[in-house]
């Protein structure tokens, strides 16, 4: 099973520079894990020291903010697209 | 002072505090903390003074050394140094002394406090060599880059949640940019951006030009003080919508005080969001220090209808650490608060000043705001922008035919 994982600007450093990356697993977190193992590093960027995701890390499963669904467990699916971004001001 | 070195030594991870090169970039690699720009305040000590900032021109560059550009400035030069009014009668209406009206809906160029951030992130642009400059916003934003682009002659590209208020799209099409409407709320215009801007070579000034273009709003803060007669306000009550504004505002004033312009004062800064995208008010009322974001905002407040605000955290602090507090009137208080402000100040504001109406109007009668202190409330867009608000709650104009004597009648039947 592969899942599509857009990776954002300050974090490409770590990925070869590519923009979409591969990554297995049934949830958010298992994904993370996995993104962690191919690129070492990856974790601690987007997760604090408790695991949990940093409070300027927006995580979206095609199109939809996972805060709205189950969080770091939220499931996900092959073919599905994640998209990791950093908070934007805006308005 | 095109040669003069930088007063701002560059850019610093407000999270982790790591330490980044001027460049256009708006989030930490660490930590996807945001970025602020970090000043060389012993640099700028004695080139800053009222002497020399009342020497200058009536606008907001007046205080330049404390905005992050390099050069001269090169877009905006006019804008900011709006009326600070004494608003008495308003004061009386809502049971307080001294009330104040910062009216940054007579900015220029586009009757909204954007056009302070703009200039600062379009100069900024220019200087990292951009021709193509893009936002996403939901309104006031665009209106300001498209105008001030088409004024630098850089090419713009517009990104608004496309049912927005016809006022608002009108005012940045007619500059001539690329407006795209986007079927979807701000947030997902915004993430849309964020994608954009990692394929694009442009300056999204939210995003890659954050860093500076949120140091504009602290001209309002100053602008502020300064027209108090250098003096601080009680309060200050701030509309929020990603929730910089309000955290610039209290930079400003920390600033003031850290360069001696004015004395310490314990100003208290209040947030006002629309009832139904409330996401930092409704953290303050819980005494939660992080935000649940709103999927989808329901509000006639739509320059404010931001659900996942990126400084919604620091604006948290903001108010927790200033004795400030939020409010978050609903629709009908809204357009009370335009109305309010229309009848008793003479300024038609748009719906996000409602907002703060409403809000400031909630906390004086709870006792949160004392009554005998001074408050600043500030008003942020001009009411022509959002006129669909007041769309069947205003009496409509009397028609009668042109004679003395209908006239007659209308007025006895008004006045008896
Ligand atoms: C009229 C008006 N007031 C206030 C704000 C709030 O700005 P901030 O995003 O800095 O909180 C906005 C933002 O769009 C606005 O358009
Ligand atoms: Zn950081």
């Amino acid at each position: 099973m592969s899942i599509q994982v857009r990776i954002p600007t300050p974090l490409r450093g770590l990925t070869e520079n590519k923009d979409v990356v591969d990554a297995e697993g049934a949830t958010v977190n298992e994904l993370i894990e996995n993104l962690q193992t191919r690129y070492p590093g990856l974790k601690e960027r987007i997760c604090d020291d408790k695991g949990e995701l940093r409070r300027f890390v927006n995580v979206y499963i095609n199109d939809e903010d996972i805060r709205f669904k189950d969080g770091k467990d939220t499931a996900v699916k092959d073919g599905d697209e994640i998209s990791i971004i950093p908070a934007i001001a805006g308005g | 002072m095109k040669d003069s070195k930088p007063l701002f030594k560059g850019l610093i991870c407000k999270e982790c505090s790591a330490r980044y090169n001027p460049e256009p970039i708006h989030v930490c690699e660490q930590c996807f903390g945001p970025l602020e720009v970090e000043y060389d305040y012993e640099a700028i000590a004695p080139l800053i003074s009222r002497d020399i900032i009342q020497s200058r021109a009536p606008n907001m560059w007046r205080y330049r050394e404390l905005l992050p550009i390099q050069g001269d400035v090169t877009v905006g030069e006019h804008v900011g140094f709006t009326p600070l009014v004494k608003a008495d009668r308003l004061a009386a209406k809502l049971g307080v002394r001294e009330l104040w009206i910062k009216n940054d809906s007579v900015n220029y160029p586009t009757l909204s406090f954007k056009d302070r951030v703009v200039s600062v992130a379009l100069t900024r642009a220019k200087e990292f060599g951009y021709d193509t400059v893009a936002c996403a916003s939901t309104g006031n934003l665009a209106n300001s880059v498209a105008a001030n682009a088409a004024a630098a002659g850089l090419n713009s590209f517009v990104f608004i949640p496309s049912d927005l208020e016809p006022g608002k799209v009108l005012g940045s099409s007619v500059y001539g940019t690329n407006v795209i409407g986007i079927e979807g709320t701000y947030d997902q215009v915004n993430r849309l951006c964020s994608e954009i801007g990692g394929r694009f070579p442009w300056a999204f000034v939210n995003i890659n030009m954050r860093p500076y273009y949120a140091e504009g709003s602290k001209a309002m803060g100053y602008e502020i003080a300064e027209q108090l007669g250098w003096k601080l306000p009680d309060h200050v009550v701030v509309p929020m919508a990603g929730g910089s504004l309000i955290t610039k505002i209290k930079k400003s004033f920390d600033e003031f005080v850290k360069l001696g312009i004015v004395d310490a004062h314990p100003t208290h800064i209040h947030g006002a969001q629309p009832e139904n995208c409330s996401p930092i008010v409704t953290a303050v009322k819980e005494g939660k220090d992080f935000f649940r974001p709103v999927e989808k905002p329901n509000t006639i407040v739509k320059s404010l209808a931001i659900g996942n605000p990126a400084d919604g955290f620091y604006s948290i602090q903001t108010m927790n650490e200033t004795g400030g507090y939020g409010e978050n009137p609903n629709d009908d208080e809204v357009v009370e608060g335009i109305r309010l402000l229309a009848e008793y100040a003479g300024v038609f504001s748009e719906t996000a000043g409602g907002t703060v109406v409403g809000a400031a109007k909630r906390m004086i009668e709870a006792g949160r705001i004392n009554p005998d202190e001074s408050i600043v409330l500030c008003i942020t867009g001009h009411g022509l922008k959002t006129k669909e608000a007041l769309e069947g709650k205003l009496p409509p104009p009397a028609a009668i035919k042109p004679s003395l004597k209908e006239f007659e009648a209308l007025y006895a039947a008004r006045t008896h």
